[in-house]
């Protein structure tokens, strides 16, 4: 503490001026560390690629506590430590997600065409060229939809009844009880349940309707977990200005509650689509798989894209797996999409602040 | 319009807490009558309990009677959503609806009523606006944001909102707590003007306000943390602050307690 100081003063005639390293150090330091880290890989063999980059992660986060110390003491090298190190995590993270994209875009890109998106897999062989998704997105779209048509509104009708009005009693106690518990349902598990209870005990036929089904009960506990967190969030100050205004609770909450939440609750319904439009278990087993296109959810089998990547893939053929890639592709762009749509509407919706 | 308010015997809880113990005291229409006393003592809680917002905190439950005139607030049969109507209120802390505009929050009251006739909600916002002083201020951007106006607009924005649905009485709990002495000025010219149409009870931490806008003032205070709060006296503004009758009015507004 007391070196730093008398270092600041020692070094300048000010003592509220110090000296700090140029802006454009952090940059000149990431480059050092990765040529120093291709030199060390390079000369000792390294062959993975992986470790020229921890190296140089490494490298960069000494350099820059080294340097830091050096010329702007030690406060100011503790804090370059930690930035620096928040900014080498932050690029692990990205890791991942930027290299499951490269992977799809690089793989699936090949085989997306006009045709690729308007024609279904009916009588494509495995070593066949061509073939399409189409049935599979029009599969993934009509159950996903039905489910959300389900889940959202009786999710956020019961996040409405447990902020709203149950007060802590014993059936709102209940019902979020119930709620974490299906949170953890596999969603293997909620695909089972329908199959027995829907297609075995009541005979239904397998259908994207009995798929969404299983989709519905997966994304229920999602939407009220977020909208129950959404409503909480609204200031009890404006349903307390609703009421004095003489407005009743039901409409108070409908048009003062609902809309200040809504951005929030349309992302987490979002959320709660993405996180089932991926489902592959609960697919496979109610809504059963086909080549054609079959536009009715209600009646016969239908496909969807998780499932048409995964029997894609699994025909092992050059052909197949590129088609397998660009279902991929397709679906991480169906999601994108969506997430896109959710944030213009939380946009357009958000309470408007003081700035705009 | 205006209104008288008879309270008599009146106790609020919260669960098995009574907060306000055994209150009476009349309330005059066409005047301000100000609320006083040491935090704590239940000077908003009972302000609450006179347009049935108190009950609206989960375990919240009066005993009593409050007539409006001639009815009671809480007698059978009596909807809680009407009394509100007709007893408006005014919070501490400016609080517009976040996605409305200027105009759709004045009109919020009229409009989830059921009021459909835009004729007639330009006009009432026009009017509650120019009843709280906030007209020539907003009027060129009704359609902006009502979060965008300063803590002392938004708190006018409020009042206006508040009188557009025409209420008999206007109950404002600490309105100018928030804000700088030039928008409380504002405030306190506004309720100046109000009390031509309106019953005002006001509640204050501020004495000087309470002296100047008010013909009548209430003390209220507690025996101890813990205990209920009472009604200590109720008399003319100038009689309270000259002259009270009970010692611990006076050593309250002198400054002594205890």
């Amino acid at each position: 503490m007391s070196s730093s100081l008398t270092h600041a003063r020692n070094s300048l005639s000010s003592p509220l001026t110090e000296r700090r390293l140029p802006k454009w150090m952090p940059a000149a330091n990431a480059a050092l560390a990765l040529l120093l880290a291709v030199a060390i890989g390079a000369g000792f063999g390294l062959s993975s690629k992986l470790q020229w980059g921890l190296i140089a992660a490494i490298l960069f986060v000494g350099i820059q506590y080294l340097a830091s110390t050096a010329v702007e003491g030690r406060r100011h090298a503790k804090n370059t430590l930690a930035t620096s190190l928040v900014w080498v995590a932050f690029l692990l993270a990205l890791l991942p997600l930027v290299s499951v994209l490269w992977m799809t875009v690089s793989k699936g890109i090949g085989v997306i065409n006009v045709n690729f998106l308007t024609h279904s897999m009916n009588a494509v062989g495995p070593n066949d060229k061509g073939g399409g998704l189409y049935h599979a997105l029009v599969g993934t779209l009509e159950q996903v939809g039905l489910a959300s048509l389900f889940a959202a509104p009786v999710g956020i009708l019961t996040a409405v009844y447990l902020v709203e009005y149950g007060r802590n009693g014993k059936l709102s106690k209940a019902v979020s009880f119930f709620v974490d518990v299906m949170t953890g349902v596999p969603s293997i598990v909620a695909g089972l349940f329908v199959l027995s209870f829907w297609i075995i005990i009541l005979n239904m036929p397998y259908t994207g309707f009995a798929g969404s089904i299983a989709l519905a009960i997966l994304m229920l506990p999602v939407v009220v977990r977020s909208t129950e967190e959404m409503l909480k969030l609204v200031p009890n100050e404006l349903r307390e200005a609703s009421l004095a205004l003489g407005v009743p609770k039901w409409l108070t909450i409908l048009r003062v509650v609902l809309p200040t939440a809504l951005g929030g609750i349309t992302t987490g319904v979002m959320l709660a689509i993405a996180r089932i439009i991926g489902e592959t278990a609960p697919i496979l087993m109610l809504v059963f798989g086909a080549d054609a296109i079959n536009m009715d959810p209600f009646n016969n089998p239908q496909s969807s894209l998780p499932l048409y990547v995964w029997t894609e893939y699994s025909r092992g053929t050059d052909q197949s797996q590129a088609r397998a890639w660009g279902g991929a592709l397709v679906l991480i762009v169906v999601v994108m999409v969506l997430n896109l749509v959710a944030r213009g509407i939380a946009r357009w919706k958000a309470p408007k602040s003081a700035t705009r | 319009m205006a209104k008288r308010i008879d309270v008599s015997g009146l106790n609020a809880y919260y669960g098995n807490f009574r907060a306000v113990e055994d209150i009476s005291m009349v309330v005059e229409p066409r005047s301000v009558t100000a609320f006083i006393g040491p935090s704590g003592c239940g000077k908003s809680t009972f302000l609450r309990t006179l347009n049935r917002m108190h009950e609206v905190i989960p375990g919240a439950r009066v005993e009593g009677k409050v007539l409006l005139d001639d009815e009671n607030l809480y007698g059978t049969n009596v909807d809680p959503v009407a009394v509100r109507r007709t007893v408006g209120m005014v919070f501490q802390r400016p609080n517009p609806f976040p996605t409305m505009s200027i105009k759709e929050n004045v009109a919020a009251g009229l409009k989830l009523n059921g009021v459909r006739n835009k004729k007639l909600i330009d006009e009432s916002v026009e009017r509650s606006l120019r009843g709280a002083n906030l007209w020539n201020e907003v009027k060129d951007r009704l359609d902006k944001p009502g979060a965008g106006l300063s803590g002392g607009q938004q708190q006018r924005l409020c009042i206006a909102r508040a009188i557009a649905v025409e209420p008999q009485v206007l109950l404002m709990d600490e309105p100018c707590s928030a804000l700088d002495p030039i928008s409380t000025l504002a405030i306190e010219d506004l309720i100046g003007q109000l009390k031509e149409q309106y019953t005002i009870v006001i509640v204050t931490h501020n004495m000087q306000q309470a002296a100047r806008v008010s013909d009548r003032t209430a003390f209220f205070n507690l025996s101890a943390v813990g205990q209920p709060g009472r009604l200590i006296e109720i008399d003319a503004t100038e009689k309270i602050f000259s002259n009270p009758s009970v010692q611990a009015t006076e050593d309250y507004i002198s400054g002594r307690f205890g």
